[in-house]
């Protein structure tokens, strides 16, 4: 890696300096037109992102972190699509951008890895030629310069005997080396921002680490912006500078990865965090439970849109959609009654003493059984 | 690793299963044998979970098949009970299934989708002819109710029902023939954190409720170390490493259990993340293992003798069994270098 040429003088660096915000997302929404009714897959979403920085997106398998990325970067199919809100990108709106439009931007300004490597990856052509496919669409390069680049990004992910891979197709690498060919290709083109979606939730622990340590190098060596999206708290807490929570297509808390872990305030948030198994607990330690699955996008449950499975649920939740309200600056959540504060020890208190919650969900800690059976 | 041996057996007759000298291959076609398991032992007393742990590739998956006699082991001796499993044929074998169980990784895909879940579930009974219609009726509806299924849904398809229900429609199709040993296999593993909670509850509900012995495989250790009495890392068909698992993630005695645990995220940011001592490298090709301990290609410790002599199981500490020729002491942290 070339160092970075040495600063003239505080002005020029002053003024050279682009603006610190790279994404600037305001009430985004995302919706898709079906036979049974609007989906609000996603429903009002603002957030902004600073360049070099990493941003978590969290939350359960529809709760619409996966729309929201590709909404982004514009890669929903057109048919039954209403997106509205702004996408600012280096201040530029994207979001009335068509494909061709929308062309120059991808692979070139931002980029994206996505959960499956073998099926991301074309099968009948050879790994050399997916990387630098975006490189001779995007940079004025030769054959041979772009082939040169392909091998010495194959060796920035350390793919070993990076020559030869070029050559070779994808179903003759393991799992994690695809993996690292699909960086490969997101990082071909220096993106401002990559996006990646569930990036190791097909691969094994110690491929895990060594994937989001990569990718974690290359970010700082390319001072490249990230998007991080999984459903594991535990991958976003040490790799992450802020995180979103979303559920049911909405941003339900927003804060600094610190403060998120210390002073969550949504209820949700600390529910998905008791739910995961942790190796400093010791064994037969019975897992807390979230009850019940995401709401319908359909027709989504007045008020609250978490309150039919949580456990501080009151009747106001039941009524009246919380408003996001600020518990710090940046810190954002969306809850009547929020965590370590005395309005949720009440609730919580209150809950305790009837048994059940506002919505009827037997209070913590329900049994699966009871909690499935509460549901239908 | 990657050793031989059985010093971590316990008296026969306390054991459920008993695996002895396991050896599973298949053909990779030009006279190349995939050593997928090699000369692995393992045995589980009645009522206990015993979880197998290792990176994609191990032979986990394949050890829990041949337990069930799919395929037949090369070699190696079966145990359930009194009765050799490995012995058997043709009818007798297929009179032992309704005691063995499989639960898999993808619920929704092991499911048939044509098929009502009712009919799915009560399958079991049919075949065996266990009951007349009005009795079996009543115990599918009891053990729908027990795994959180309403019965009145049970005309409904798998489609109808969300990945964990699914994995509860499976559980309950296992459940019902009564079984003693349930293998599941990476049952949580396409399951979302919330989803994989309720399911990891409602297997140890079971297993009390029912008397259960689970073999559990999983490559997530948090996961492994929250349901078993007892765990086995594997690498490469080999055991590494047996103990309880409040031992081992103490105190991994391998370097390759210590790896293992090393790579578990934590979900706190307190914690930082290390990017030193994390295992490097993948696993090698089960067409032409590693000489000696199977593990030494990417082990920091290894030396000639690693290269000549497999490694025997031996007891480091109480009910804890290596194999390994420079176990790690307790608390000793080793250094895998960077990884990547």
């Amino acid at each position: 890696m070339s160092k970075p040429e040495p600063l003239k003088s505080p002005d020029t660096a002053i003024m050279a300096a682009p603006p610190a915000t790279l994404l600037e997302i305001k009430n985004l929404t995302t919706y898709f037109r079906s036979s049974h009714g609007l989906v609000r897959a996603v429903d009002g979403v603002s957030f902004d992102l600073n360049r070099g920085k990493t941003l978590g997106i969290v939350g359960e398998s529809g709760s619409g972190k996966t729309v929201l990325a590709r909404s982004i970067m514009g890669l929903l199919p057109k048919a039954g699509l209403e997106r509205d809100g702004s996408i600012l990108f280096e201040g530029d709106e994207l979001i009335n951008l068509g494909p061709k439009s929308m062309r120059p931007y991808w692979g070139a300004q931002m980029a994206m890895i996505f959960q499956d490597p073998m099926t991301s990856l074309n099968p009948v052509m050879k790994i050399g030629n997916q990387i630098s496919e975006s490189i001779r669409e995007h940079l004025d390069v030769t054959k041979q310069y772009a082939k040169e680049l392909a091998e010495q990004l194959l060796i920035s992910v350390r793919i070993p005997e990076a020559a030869q891979r070029l050559d070779e197709y994808p179903h003759q690498l393991s799992g994690g080396m695809r993996q690292r060919v699909c960086i490969a290709v997101a990082l071909a083109c220096g993106p401002k921002l990559l996006f990646a979606d569930e990036p190791t939730t097909a691969l094994d622990v110690t491929v895990q680490a060594q994937i989001l340590d990569l990718m974690a190098i290359a970010q700082r060596e390319r001072f490249m912006a990230m998007i991080l999206i999984t459903h594991d708290l535990g991958v976003v807490a040490g790799r992450t500078d802020e995180i979103v929570v979303m559920y049911a297509g909405r941003i339900v808390e927003r804060a600094k990865t610190e403060t998120l872990f210390s002073h969550m305030k949504m209820p949700y948030t600390e529910a998905l965090l008791q739910s995961i198994p942790r190796v400093d607990q010791a064994s037969h330690v019975r897992l807390a439970t979230i009850p019940g699955r995401p709401p319908d996008l359909i027709n989504p449950p007045a008020g609250c849109k978490f309150a039919p499975r949580c456990n501080y649920a009151q009747d106001r939740c039941l009524q009246e959609e919380p408003p996001l309200r600020e518990a710090s600056p940046g810190h954002e959540y969306r809850c009547w009654f929020p965590v370590d504060t005395p309005e949720g020890a009440d609730a919580l208190a209150r809950n305790r003493e009837r048994g059940t919650t506002a919505s009827g969900l037997i209070f913590n800690p329900p049994t699966p059984a009871l909690a499935n059976k509460q549901k239908s | 690793m990657a050793g031989t041996g059985s010093a971590h057996l316990r008296p026969e007759a306390d054991s459920l299963l008993r695996v002895e000298d396991l050896v599973v291959t298949f053909s990779a076609g030009k006279k190349q044998l995939i050593q997928a398991v090699s000369g692995i032992s393992f045995d589980i007393l009645d009522g206990e979970t015993v979880g197998l742990v290792g990176e994609s590739g191990c032979g986990k998956s394949t050890t829990g098949r041949a337990i069930v006699q799919l395929p037949r082991p090369v070699s190696g001796k079966v145990t359930l009970g009194d009765q050799e499993l490995t012995a058997l044929r043709g009818e007798e074998l297929r009179k032992i299934r309704p005691k063995i169980q499989m639960i898999f990784q993808d619920p929704i895909s092991s499911l048939n989708p044509r098929r009502k879940i009712r009919d799915i579930v009560s399958e079991g009974l049919d075949i065996w002819e266990i009951g007349d219609k009005a009795s079996r009726n009543q115990r599918v509806d009891e053990i729908l109710n027990a795994v959180g299924i309403d019965p009145a849904n049970g005309d409904r398809r798998p489609h109808e029902f969300s990945g964990g229900q699914c994995q509860r429609i499976s559980i309950a199709r296992a459940m019902i023939t009564e079984p003693k040993l349930i293998i599941c296999d990476e049952p949580v593993s396409a399951l979302d954190v919330s989803v994989q909670a309720q399911i990891i509850n409602l297997l140890q509900d079971m297993k009390q409720r029912y008397g259960l012995t689970l073999i559990f495989i999983a490559h997530d250790l948090a996961v492994v170390k929250n349901v078993s009495d007892r765990v086995v890392v594997m690498y490469l068909g080999k055991i590494c490493e047996v103990g309880k698992p409040d031992t081992i993630y103490r105190q991994p005695a391998h370097p390759y259990s210590a790896a293992l645990i090393a790579a578990i995220p934590v979900p706190d940011p307190k914690v930082k993340v290390s990017t030193e001592n994390i295992l490097g490298g993948e696993v090698p090709s089960p067409v032409s293992p590693p000489s000696g301990c199977r593990f030494r290609t990417r082990c920091p410790r290894a030396t000639e003798l690693c290269a000549e002599e497999e490694p025997q199981m031996r007891e480091i500490a109480t009910d804890q069994y290596v194999a390994c020729h420079f176990p790690l002491s307790p608390g000793e942290v080793i250094n895998f270098g960077a990884s990547v």
